[in-house]
Parts: structure tokens; C-alpha cells; sequence
């Protein structure tokens, strides 16, 4: 069985290697302009260029200071809103529905605003990946609040714990898969937000070093970048299923 | 006791309000922020003019046609991913490879081989499109019960027949609420392009406000934005209930 997977694996390995030798295929007959469409060799010397030279590094630490920074705030405020939100019924009642409404929101359309009231700052940027960030969370939590089974509030009442100690000791890790699949969701939105925010704002950032190259016809950097922000999209939602599965083990070793 | 109906509307007429007194009595100036009554104002007066629609109609028409293109290609993929366990085996790693990209990173290549206008925000559109679409539809067909694959087996119905006549049909609830997050993930890609390269729709046009230092505007056109993307919802939630009824809730095979 795991022989079989382990070939299965090989073989999709070797349908990706195919197409990028298609890619390469592409690029070297020159059936589209070399202008839009570097080969991957090209990429590859500009992404091995751009970490040898540090302008690279440089840039992806950036962008994952921005989303990292963003991503933590928005952490902490919607867990603890949603958690401030989620444990009272009235809140529930008065607060859930207009935070409802404002989901459907696109959010990048608070960016105008954010720069109406921050300029074209870090704090700017922020602000919105962490507005951005906040919505998956907060509702996750709410929603994961509100679906404790309640049973447990009841021996949390026979018990004559206090509502912080019921909050923490049962609400939140009983809604703790809801809360990290919120957490997993903002990552994304995170990612975007910082690249957005960076366009605009031409702060330092993987963001900028794409727009900067598109600007200059540096096709082979520009892919250099967008293949970077595709590996950082890639490891930090693997470190977040990783961190998940880490944090649920207890749910099923049966305590 | 206030009846159980108002209760939502409670904390948005409050906050309103009080915005409303705090900028009156404090006799605010500002380009970042608005009086209410001044942002219906501008809303009124952006909404008899002509161009708020050709905003909205860029946007929505960008919007929807790169949705179309996207799910198309995310949804033929799904299915023939969720049919074939080998085709799903051999694409794995490809998939898990491009899927990661933000689609916004992909703006300055679209941006250098297409231009501004429709065509760019189309193609990034669709592009986020796809993935939802493809990942989910291959789970909902992946999830059919399978003795309706065994009776499609047993009629020797051919690969086309399959698609149509058992896996859409047993499928759609599910594929439907893929479509409602591809449709929403639309939305707000389309408005991201607009605010941050793309000079159409209403995404543009906010960030002219903003520019402009029109910050009543700006909030109506944010407002209008919220607007559209909750009756997008809306609208689609709706057709989902009154096409499916509970067995789109339940999403499994009817």
C-alpha cells in the first residue's frame, strides 16, 4: 500500500516535471513572447540571482513581516471578540447580525479608506490585512461558541465556574477547530492583503519587487517573485495544517 | 423589552447616529472621514449620475465573466478529476503546485501581456475561480453514492452519458455551493484589481474619491460595494434554497 502511494507520488511528480519542460518547451521555440514568458531556466537564474544578490530575501522577509504581523492582530482580536461575542446570547442577539451583513464585504475595499486615514504607510497596511484577516476568525469563533454542546455549560454551572473560567476551560477548546480553520483561511487572505497593500503602497515586499519588474520588462524576476509568493502560500498553509493537526491530536486520543 | 425583530438593527442605528452627533458637535473636518447624513448625500448624488453605473457594470461585467471562464475550467476539471482516481493521482502534485499563487501576484504578468482594462481582471478572476470550483466539485462528485456510478456501469452508458445523465445531476447541490464562493471570491478580486492597478469599475472609482479627497464619496462607494457584494449573496443563497431546497443544506446526494 504505501509502495503503491509512493509510486503514484513519482508519477505525479513526473506529469509536473513534464509541464514545465513543456513550459520550457514554449519558451524556447518562442511561441509567446519571451517579454511576457521567461523560461523556468530563466526564472530559476533570477530567483538563484535575486537570494545571491539579498534583494530577494530582502523582499520576502517583508511580505512575511507584513502578513505575519497582520495575521497575529487579527488573531487576537477575533478570537477574543468572537469569544467576548460568542459566550453571551445578548451579544449574539444585538452584534452577530450586523457583523453578518458586513461579511459579504470585499474587503480590499477598505483600502481606500485605510489610506484616507493612515497614508501610504505600514500602518496602513496593517490595518487592512488585519481588518482583512479578522472576518474569517471572528466568525469562525462566534460560530464555534455557539455550537458547544451544552451540556458542558451545564456542569460548567454545577460546577460554579466563573465566565472567564468557562470561556477558557470549555468554549475555546471545544471550538478550536472552527477557530483554526478560521486561522487557516486569514492566512490566505493575509497573503493577498500584504501583496495588495505593497502594490499600492510600495512598501518593501514581494508585492512591490513583482510590480517594480513588471514595470522594467524584467519578465524572468517577475516570475521569480510570483513563484516565491506561490512557495510562501504553500509553507505557511502546510505549517498551519501541520500546527492543526498538532493541536486537534488530543480531540481523538480519546481524553 | 425590545421586540426579538429590531435587535440586529439596534447597534447599526446607535453607532449611526452617534457618529452623526460626534462629527456635529466636534464640527469635524476631515478627508478621511464623513458625516452619515453627508455619505447619503453623496450617495444620492452618485446614484442619479452616470458614472456609478459604468462602474458597476464594469465591474459586474468583469466579475461574471471571469466567474464563468473560471468555473467552466475549474468544474470540467473537477469532474474528470473526481471520476478518474488516476488522472486525480497523476495531477496532485501540478495542482498543489499552482494553487498557492495568489492570484493578486499574478496582476503584473497579466498587466504586461494584456493591458489594462476587461481582459486582465478577467483572466486573474478566473484564475481565482478555478480552484475553488475545481476542488470542490471533484469532493461532491467523489462523494456520489456509489451505486449510481455501479448502475451507470451496469447500463453501459458512455463517458459523456456518465457526466451528464448521473454525475451532474447527483452533484449539482453540492457544485452550486462552490459556485456561491467562486462567485464571492469573484467579487472581491475584481474590486481588488480595480483598487489597486486596474483603472475601471468601481474599484477605481473609489480610489479616485479617495484621491480626490472626497471622503463622503468614498464611503458611499464603499457602502454601494457592500451593497453589491450582499445582494450577490443574497441572490445566490436564494436561487440555491429555491433550486434545491434542503438538499443543498445537507449538501449530500439527494
Amino acid at each position: 500500500m504505501k509502495h503503491t502511494d509512493m509510486l503514484w507520488r513519482a508519477a505525479s511528480f513526473a506529469v509536473a516535471a513534464s509541464f514545465i519542460g513543456l513550459w520550457q518547451l514554449t519558451a524556447n521555440l518562442k511561441l509567446v513572447s519571451p517579454v511576457f514568458l521567461p523560461g523556468p531556466d530563466k526564472a530559476w537564474a533570477a530567483l538563484l540571482r535575486g537570494f545571491s544578490t539579498g534583494d530577494l530575501s530582502e523582499k520576502l522577509l517583508g511580505t512575511l513581516e507584513h502578513m505575519i504581523y497582520g495575521w497575529f492582530a487579527a488573531s487576537i482580536v477575533g478570537i477574543a471578540l468572537g469569544a467576548a461575542i460568542g459566550s453571551s446570547k445578548a451579544m449574539r442577539d444585538y452584534v452577530a447580525p450586523s457583523l453578518e451583513l458586513l461579511r459579504p464585504l470585499p474587503v480590499s475595499a477598505i483600502i481606500p479608506v485605510a489610506i484616507a486615514l493612515f497614508g501610504l504607510s505600514q500602518g496602513m497596511a496593517l490595518f487592512v490585512i488585519a481588518f482583512g484577516a479578522v472576518w474569517p476568525m471572528l466568525l469562525a469563533t462566534i460560530h464555534g461558541f455557539a455550537a458547544v454542546e451544552p451540556r458542558l455549560y451545564e456542569v460548567a454551572r454545577t460546577l460554579h465556574m466563573s465566565r472567564l473560567a468557562v470561556i477558557l476551560k470549555i468554549a475555546l477548546p471545544s471550538a478550536s477547530p472552527d477557530i483554526l480553520a478560521g486561522m487557516r483561511l486569514s492566512l490566505t487572505v493575509a497573503l493577498i492583503l500584504s501583496v495588495v497593500c505593497e502594490i499600492l503602497a510600495g512598501l518593501d515586499g514581494l508585492g512591490h519587487w513583482v510590480l517594480l519588474s513588471a514595470r522594467a520588462f524584467r519578465s524572468a524576476d517577475l516570475f521569480a517573485g510570483v513563484i516565491l509568493l506561490g512557495v510562501v502560500g504553500y509553507v505557511t498553509a502546510t505549517a498551519m495544517s501541520i500546527a492543526e493537526r498538532h493541536l486537534l491530536r488530543w480531540r481523538t486520543s480519546g481524553h | 423589552m425590545i421586540p426579538h425583530g429590531l435587535k440586529p438593527l439596534l447597534l447599526p442605528a446607535v453607532l449611526i447616529a452617534a457618529f452623526e452627533i460626534w462629527t456635529r458637535v466636534t464640527n469635524m473636518q476631515s478627508d478621511s472621514l464623513a458625516p452619515p447624513s453627508a455619505i447619503a448625500a453623496a450617495m444620492i448624488e452618485a446614484l442619479s449620475g452616470g458614472e456609478l453605473w459604468t462602474a458597476t457594470r464594469d465591474t459586474l461585467a468583469s466579475t461574471l465573466a471571469g466567474l464563468a471562464i473560471g468555473s467552466a475550467i475549474g468544474l470540467s476539471l473537477g469532474i474528470a478529476l473526481g471520476i478518474s482516481n488516476v488522472f486525480n493521482r497523476l495531477m496532485e502534485v501540478t495542482i498543489e503546485a499552482i494553487r498557492p499563487i495568489p492570484s493578486i501576484a499574478l496582476l503584473p504578468i497579466a498587466l504586461i501581456a494584456l493591458g489594462f482594462g476587461y481582459r486582465m481582471e478577467i483572466v486573474i478572476v478566473a484564475f481565482a475561480c478555478i480552484w475553488p470550483m475545481l476542488i470542490l466539485s471533484r469532493a461532491a462528485v467523489g462523494g456520489i453514492e456509489p451505486r449510481l456510478m455501479e448502475v451507470a456501469r451496469v447500463l453501459r452508458l458512455t463517458p459523456a452519458d456518465r457526466v451528464r445523465k448521473i454525475v451532474i445531476p447527483a452533484a449539482l447541490p453540492r457544485i452550486f455551493v462552490a459556485f456561491r464562493l467562486a462567485a464571492s471570491i469573484a467579487l472581491i478580486v475584481a474590486v481588488t484589481c480595480e483598487i489597486a492597478i486596474n483603472p475601471i469599475g468601481l474599484g477605481a472609482s473609489i480610489m479616485a474619491a479617495q484621491q480626490a479627497l472626497r471622503a463622503d464619496l468614498m464611503l458611499a462607494y464603499l457602502i454601494w460595494i457592500g451593497a453589491i457584494g450582499y445582494l450577490l449573496n443574497a441572490g445566490l443563497l436564494f436561487a440555491q434554497a429555491s433550486l434545491f431546497g434542503r438538499a443543498a443544506l445537507a449538501g449530500g446526494t439527494p
